[in-house]
């Protein structure tokens, strides 16, 4: 097993408002090891996305993180200061957006924007910069580096400024990559162009990489753990294989039943019913209680722990606690039921 | 709709004066029947939105004819117009920027049956209530404003009123994409529902595959502003006859970890629609295009009965010299 690059611990960040402070991440622990990517998966704000700029402190300005702590190669880099941060950011930890056109700099050349990071953090002269951002440009796939280096950013298609993006982001050589919905914007084809190239460099390069999407096709395709977020919380965590073959939490068999299956004819949606709670929402007990179709007493009043599965797999929620306790074994035997047909045949026994 | 074309010119220099044309559509043909769902999906820029609204009137067409029921309906007056306008509905992508904010949500919908028919205010409210009772909002729900409403909410609102005047088709341009998975289920569940109960027909613009598969019974694949597959769903998910239509099956990321799909990725980018590649649009990034792809154009043909292709080596798969 790989060497654990990022770790972190109980996180919550928090955010000022004018109704109070509001938990947006509450209590999350992951890690993420060299050369693997794990994805956050999760609905708009369930906490994936503030977990990555908690990570890479990039927080607004009036969020902050409020408890835990974030380890970089062992190291504690939630409380260094505002400089110091600046200069992990690059050189170590990197990060691309869901939109490129947002995030590069729409009046400076793609070369320019490309040779800073290497001066920054590299100390390059301008002419090493300018070779070594070719080599870049190159290795993210993009033909013609030496006239890209003087374009601007609009003279781009989406795919082209995606990995002008990746491109500056590995300008530093980072450990890890934070990727915050990357292809979201993109079309399916350039989309799968920009996955495949991910994974590659990931391989290559021996990075660590964040991912963070709200589509299940696309965590299938990169992830090598899952962790499936919902209203600021983990709810199950796991090794990719026992995400999709084996999901525990009545909302990650949810999410997958929300996806319609472009292979299968027959598929039958099964969609969540309800909206996700608002941040500032109370809601006693689990979190999920309100849209869940299995429901107890229990969910209703306490919060669930989070269970050890086995085979790195972790699940907060009460129902897999009773499976185990009422079939006698453990929890891991059963639960080979597909989400599919395992869904609404509990729902027809109630 | 035959042979319908739209081209959007360009404007530049001193003068204004018109340099060349983006062929947004071109000469697209397909039929639409009574409760069918037709899919139109193709990458961004491929013309899917533009068809959508020249069949409503809100483009003028450049050539070709868009017929209803027999009754040509692309040049009409403005009061001629009127009865089509009830007969067919639009359901947008964004269903916050298609609402006025500052107007209750009840009074937008008084206002579709002020505009159509001779109710009094009485029977309005109550049509409205029974319209937002229907798409799964409550009666409270009518004196709100769109910003207290979620995403996946003001979407059944966008649906309300696209079903209001008893239409027969519905036009969705990407009416479920803007929205979360566990909402976007929901809301295509209603749509379902809606169409079995009054027997609509809608066209269904999308980019999302998956949810086409899902949805529709007829699917038209468009590249460039050109159709180049037309089947219906199973067929065209089971054997597709165009290159580009294989390809695009291919890029999509299957929420499995089993999927043992054989990959084929597309190099390159979309052509600039203003400057199209000669002969076949797709010529630049087929994997099997030879010399007379880059010659001629290629003929809309029926391969299939009912499987519609415009494609040389039709049926040939992307797999053979293909780097996959």
């Amino acid at each position: 097993m790989k060497e654990t690059l990022l770790e972190v611990n109980n996180l919550v960040t928090e955010f000022r408002t004018k109704e109070g402070p509001v938990q947006a991440v509450r209590d999350v622990t992951f890690s993420v090891r060299k050369g693997e990517t794990l994805c956050i998966v999760g609905e708009s704000g369930c906490g994936k996305s503030i977990t990555s700029l908690s990570v890479i402190g990039l927080l607004p300005e009036n969020g902050r993180i409020a408890n835990g702590e974030v380890r970089y190669k062992g190291e504690a880099i939630h409380n260094l200061s505002a400089e110091k941060k600046r200069l992990m950011r690059g050189s170590e930890i990197s990060m691309i957006f869901q939109e490129p056109m947002t995030a590069l700099n729409p009046v400076l050349t793609v070369g320019y924007q490309l040779r800073e990071p290497l001066m920054i953090h590299h100390g390059m002269s301008k002419q090493q910069a300018t070779t070594r951002g070719i080599e870049l440009l190159n290795q993210v796939g993009i033909p013609y580096p030496e006239k890209r280096m003087n374009q601007y950013p609009h003279e781009l298609s989406g795919g082209m400024r995606q990995r002008v993006m990746i491109a500056i982001a590995l300008a530093g050589d980072p450990g890890l990559l934070i990727a915050d919905e990357p292809t979201t914007a993109l079309d399916v084809t350039i989309q799968a162009q920009i996955l495949d190239l991910i994974n590659e460099l990931k391989d290559r390069l021996d990075m660590g990489v964040m991912f963070i999407t709200h589509d299940m096709g696309v965590v299938a395709e990169v992830a090598d753990r899952v962790m499936v977020m919902y209203a600021g919380q983990k709810i199950e965590e796991g090794p990719v294989e026992e995400i999709f073959d084996r999901p525990k939490h009545p909302y990650t068999r949810g999410l997958l039943g929300s996806v319609p299956n472009v292979d299968d004819p027959t598929f039958e949606l099964h969609p969540i019913p309800g909206t996700l709670p608002s941040l500032t929402e109370q809601i006693q007990g689990c979190r999920f209680h309100p849209r869940c179709l299995f429901a107890m007493d229990r969910c209703r009043q306490q919060v669930p722990p989070e269970d050890d599965l086995g085979n790195g797999h972790y699940v907060s929620c009460w129902l897999t606690r009773e499976e185990a306790v009422s079939d006698g074994v453990g929890t891991n035997d059963e639960g080979t039921a597909t989400r599919s047909e395992d869904a609404p045949l509990k729902v027809a026994q109630r | 709709m035959h042979n319908v074309k739209k081209y959007f010119p360009i404007k530049g220099g001193l003068l204004k004066r018109v340099q060349g044309h983006v062929k947004a559509v071109e000469s697209v043909s397909f039929e639409l029947m009574e409760g069918e769902s037709l899919g139109v999906v193709g990458e961004s820029g491929c013309g899917k939105s533009t068809l959508g609204r020249t069949i409503l009137g809100l483009e003028e067409i450049t050539d070709g004819q868009v017929y209803y029921r027999d009754q040509e309906i692309q040049n009409l007056k403005r009061h001629e117009k009127k009865k089509f306008v009830k007969e067919m509905q639009m359901i947008f992508q964004d269903p916050y920027a298609s609402l006025n904010p500052r107007q209750r949500v009840g009074d937008a919908l008084v206002e579709v049956f002020s505009m159509h028919t001779n109710l009094s205010a009485k029977e309005k409210r109550d049509a409205v209530v029974d319209l937002l009772k229907e798409v799964g909002l409550k009666e409270e729900h009518f004196d709100r404003y769109p910003h207290e409403f979620s995403g996946g909410q003001r979407q059944r609102i966008g649906i309300a009123r696209a079903i209001a005047l008893n239409p027969s088709f519905i036009i969705c341009d990407e009416a479920v994409s803007a929205l979360d998975v566990s909402v976007q289920a929901q809301v295509l569940k209603l749509l379902k529902t809606i169409q079995e109960k009054y027997n609509l027909s809608y066209l269904f613009i999308s980019h999302d595959l998956g949810v086409v598969r899902y949805f529709c019974d007829r699917v038209l694949v468009m590249y460039l502003g050109n159709s180049v597959e037309l089947a219906k769903v199973e067929e065209l998910f089971e054997t597709p006859l165009h290159p580009y239509t294989q390809a695009l099956l291919s890029a999509i990321p299957r929420p499995s970890v089993h999927a043992n799909v054989k990959r084929v990725r597309l190099q390159g980018d979309l052509p600039n629609p203003a400057n199209p590649p000669s002969g076949c649009p797709f010529h630049t990034r087929c994997p099997i295009a030879q010399d007379v792809c880059v010659q001629s154009k290629p003929e809309w043909q029926e391969y299939q009965p009912e499987h519609f292709a415009a494609c040389h080596f039709a049926g040939k798969s992307i797999l053979e010299g293909a780097d996959v």
